[in-house]
């Protein structure tokens, strides 16, 4: 009874894990294969990934960097390197002769090295980096994200990265499950981490620097910490945006790619890891699928053309939603707090009895 | 006379020689010197801007000097970081209270106790006895404290760390009188259990009571020197910071 009063709340949230793993399972083997909610949910699981990685740095370090884009392109790049299948690796790499790695690991191994690439570079670029704070910091971390996007491209570095060709025939599992298995380990180890004590002093260097160098928290330390832990899984994020794409370009690491991470990061509200979750699901849903019809010029049963609907319509309402939103929700749809399901249950359950909110 | 300094050497905790500290080309610290003994309640009073807190953050490694050594213990801790200079037995409670707004109370006291790896109970628990107001509200965000409760909490998780020594820069600032005289009387129950107490204010009266050596920091410069009761009674102190003519 005991155990249970301690642990109510993780015991339930575990549950609705996995109903929404169960889910994902149902939606795998009974929906048609030409259903969006497999590239939906591919997506989702990438990116809720990037942004809760984001958040690490952003909500709970106050460290504003917007470097994503940079280590998910080496994240990727190095996945697909190190995954494409043997037979086919000539075929790629046909411009430079023959790629200078020359065996295929298995997808574990290859995701784990996608996140060391990214961590070692972030490691190096953290050193000067780091002394910037706020505006500063972001510009040199964008530079960085656009630096590698331009050296990758090199025909120097083309036995390596294939030049600015495309890689494609590595290993890209389509079963949604593996995403959602990716994502959620991923995510469950930030949350392990946040709820830690190197969390807890995260948390006060962005509340506080000055006091939290008085407290004895190395300030260079802990945000390097931090960097190089996002960086990782960062670049984890790039490996499954390969996978789902089945081909890897620099040319797709823009940073448009960093600013939509930065916009569901702050709908969903920065410093809350379900509601970055949330909003990935969100803004991806209905950017590719739900609105996808506001694309499509329509003519009705009568035979008048409906006017604005065409190609580009969608992304307009889509930012007039996002305004919507930002005006609305100042500190996005979860603002700093958590889902709690059992809190969520009591809730409805005071509700349907009648009970008044907020009495103990 | 050598025994006697011998003796008083073996009695302070804190020793400051010679410190200097520059800001650009502005000398804010001005070869500076003075001993803080063990176990004694030791006051710098000073009016804005005369250097006192720069003082107490360059004990704390926050301020680089410039020049001097700063010897806690009988060992220089001159350069080293902040962070080596808490687990050495110094803390600081920083001016302006500066407790994390978004955390919750008891995990700010757990900040405290950052670089503690022992268990933490015993101290919680001494906290909250010295102020009891930090228990019931022990779940609240340190940000929607009144600014009195904030500056219990910036004490209670600076006694996190189990300090030898504590310093409080301008603990009374921007409080209510009544509340001044709870921290002050906090600032003695601490002290009776034996951490030596360096305190920087700017309401000398409040200070100089509950003293037991004071020093007035003028520009950069230490100009007098005595106990509390002597400064109290010294008649340019009265004039020049306790409102009190002739």
């Amino acid at each position: 009874m005991k155990f249970w009063d301690k642990n109510k709340r993780l015991i339930c949230n575990l549950c609705f894990i996995l109903l929404l793993f169960a889910v994902l399972v149902i939606i795998q083997y009974t929906a048609p294969s030409t259903s969006m909610w497999f590239s939906v949910i591919r997506k989702v699981c990438t990116f809720s990934l990037a942004a809760v990685a984001m958040n690490l740095l952003n909500g709970f370090t106050g460290l504003f960097s917007l470097g994503q884009a940079g280590f998910m392109l080496l994240g990727a790049y190095a996945y697909s390197i190190f995954t494409i299948s043997s037979d086919m690796r000539t075929t790629v790499f046909r411009n430079y002769g023959d790629s200078v790695v020359t065996f295929c690991l298995p997808m574990v191994l290859a995701l784990i090295i996608a996140g060391l690439v990214a961590a070692f570079f972030a490691f190096l670029i953290g050193l000067p980096v780091l002394r910037l704070k706020s505006d500063y910091l972001a510009i040199a971390t964008l530079g960085f994200a656009e630096i590698v996007r331009g050296i990758v491209q090199l025909t120097q570095f083309g036995p390596v990265t294939n030049g600015p060709d495309p890689i494609n025939n590595f290993t890209s599992p389509k079963n949604i499950l593996v995403y959602a298995a990716i994502a959620g380990i991923c995510i469950s180890i930030i949350i392990l981490l946040i709820n830690s004590t190197y969390g807890r002093a995260l948390k006060a260097i962005r509340d506080d620097e000055i006091a939290a160098e008085a407290m004895g928290i190395n300030l260079a330390k802990h945000k390097q910490i931090s960097f190089v832990i996002s960086s990782f899984f960062c670049g984890i994020a790039g490996a499954m945006f390969a996978m789902c794409n089945s081909a890897v370009s620099a040319v797709s690491f823009t940073s448009a790619m960093t600013y939509q991470i930065l916009l569901v990061v702050v709908i969903g509200g920065i410093g809350s890891i379900s509601g970055s979750i949330i909003a990935a699901f969100i803004y991806y849903a209905s950017s590719e699928w739900w609105l996808k019809f506001l694309d499509l010029e329509t003519v009705t049963k009568t035979g008048t053309k409906i006017p604005l609907l065409g190609p580009g319509f969608r992304m307009v309402v889509f930012s007039v939603l996002i305004m919507i939103v930002v005006l609305f929700f100042r500190k996005g749809i979860m603002g700093t707090k958590e889902i709690s399901v059992y809190d969520g249950i009591i809730k409805i359950k005071n509700l349907l009895c009648g009970k008044k909110e907020g009495a103990k | 006379m050598h025994i006697w300094g011998l003796l008083k050497k073996m009695s302070s905790i804190l020793e400051i020689k010679n410190l200097n500290v520059c800001f650009g080309g502005i000398r804010a610290v001005d070869n500076i010197s003075f001993d803080v003994e063990k176990g004694k309640i030791i006051t710098l009073i000073g009016a804005n801007g005369a250097g006192k807190s720069t003082i107490l953050r360059s004990v704390s490694g926050i301020v680089k000097p410039t020049g001097g050594d700063i010897m806690f213990e009988g060992e220089s801790i001159l350069g080293l970081s902040p962070d080596k200079i808490v687990s050495k037995g110094i803390t600081l409670v920083p001016e302006g209270r500066r407790v994390f707004p978004n955390l919750t109370v008891l995990e700010n006291l757990k900040i405290g106790a950052f670089l503690r790896k022992d268990k933490l109970t015993d101290d919680i628990e001494y906290v909250y006895s010295l102020f009891p107001r930090l228990k019931e509200r022990h779940w609240q965000q340190a940000g929607t404290l009144s600014g009195g409760e904030q500056q219990m909490l910036a004490v209670g998780r600076a006694l996190m760390s189990r300090p030898k020594l504590i310093m409080m820069d301008e603990p009374s600032l921007g409080l209510a009188p009544l509340v001044v005289r709870d921290i002050f009387s906090i600032i003695r129950t601490i002290n009776d259990d034996g951490i030596t107490v360096l305190l920087n204010e700017q309401n000398a009266n409040m200070a100089l009571k509950i003293a037991d050596k004071g020093y007035v920091i003028e520009t950069g410069n230490l100009t007098l020197e005595g106990t509390g009761r002597e400064l109290l009674e010294n008649n340019s102190v009265k004039e020049a910071y306790l409102g009190k003519s002739k």
